[in-house]
């Protein structure tokens, strides 16, 4: 989903790190305001950090041919709010512009709004839906990292194609092709990517149930001794 | 099953990655010979697409720094994803050790 460096006409850069930037700044608010509330929860907003490291680093093969990797930030909007995903983001993919040519910094504004952004607030929503319908804690998991995954990529093609319409079709025709390269790889990624967040989630929830059920992500169930 | 549960996850994952590799094969080079790429890049596909679209586009920034190959690029993912799998294995090493030393406590305070 990086939209390589120069990639976006100069008027589209500007909008999207105008867009972007709010995000950020409202998430950075709301992770002090937490961690001074909760300083118990900073090891595991690490956790969230660390994850969404991991998961953007690894480029996986998909059935197109072509690699791709996950985003790993439903993890961590599904425990900080989405907000808290924004600058986040924004530090893994600072790193791969300035470290990596993957990325970019005039790219970084849209990149920020696709992956640390729509990802993370289509988790939540996703998140709490799926347990207001009460699905499994696993499958609600799952649904959330796997389809934020795969909208991250949804929107990296729609920023594309609205910045080079089609000469002929014009943003439908553009939109199409950007999907047809990101969306279909992603798929199975966004499969791997939900049940890697299940089983870390798993983990988190055997091991910081307290910590957890305080973020309101688990329901209280039996108190543990 | 339960038990196994993110054991088969995580078995899920690793056919995942395993089976594209065995079902797409590589097409025979073309006319000009040039051997064909294949697992390129989504980011890079789209970048060629950009220049079919608009083939006027020119990018008007470039990246500060590039890795000088491939395998500085690699070296600096891979320190990406360590950093990221360090911090969450030594996490779940420390809540597993005081998961333990609690359920201790509370059977000490039981006897």
């Amino acid at each position: 989903m990086h939209i390589m460096e120069g990639f976006l006409p100069i008027r589209h850069a500007i909008g999207w790190s105008a867009v972007s930037a709010p995000f950020v700044a409202y998430g950075l608010y709301t992770i002090n305001k937490r961690v001074k509330e909760y300083p118990e929860q900073r090891m595991l907003l690490g956790v969230a950090a660390a994850f969404t490291f991991v998961l953007s680093a690894l480029k996986m093969p998909s059935v197109t041919g072509s690699c791709s990797h996950p985003t790993g930030t439903g993890l961590g909007a599904i425990m900080f709010g989405p907000a808290a995903m924004a600058p986040i983001g924004m530090v893994v993919l600072l790193f791969q512009a300035i470290l990596l040519a993957h990325g970019g910094l005039t790219t970084l504004g849209a990149n920020i709004f696709s992956m640390a952004i729509v990802g993370p607030f289509a988790a939540a929503a996703i998140y709490r839906t799926a347990q207001a319908v009460r699905l499994p804690f696993g499958v609600a998991i799952f649904l959330a990292a796997s389809l934020a995954n795969l909208l991250t990529y949804v929107t990296t093609s729609a920023q594309l194609a609205f910045a080079f319409p089609d000469p002929s079709g014009g943003f439908a025709v553009s939109f199409a092709k950007f999907a047809g390269v990101f969306a279909i790889t992603q798929i199975p990624l966004a499969i791997s990517e939900g049940l890697l967040t299940v089983v870390v989630m798993n983990a988190l929830v055997r091991f910081n149930a307290r910590e957890l059920q305080e973020m309101k992500v688990t329901v209280v169930q039996e108190v543990q001794a | 099953m339960k038990r196994y549960q993110n054991l088969l996850m995580l078995i899920a994952v690793a056919l995942l990655v395993a089976l594209p590799l065995r079902m797409v094969n590589k097409p025979a080079p073309g006319a000009d010979g040039k051997q064909v790429q294949i697992f390129a890049g989504t980011d890079d596909k789209a970048k060629d697409l950009v220049g079919n679209i608009a083939p006027g586009y020119k990018p008007w920034a470039k990246p500060l720094m590039e890795p000088p190959s491939g395998e500085i690029g690699s070296l600096l993912f891979a320190l990406q994803a360590a950093l990221g799998a360090g911090f969450i294995g030594y996490y779940l090493g420390v809540s597993t050790t005081r998961a333990k030393m609690r359920r201790e406590a509370v059977k000490t305070v039981q006897c």
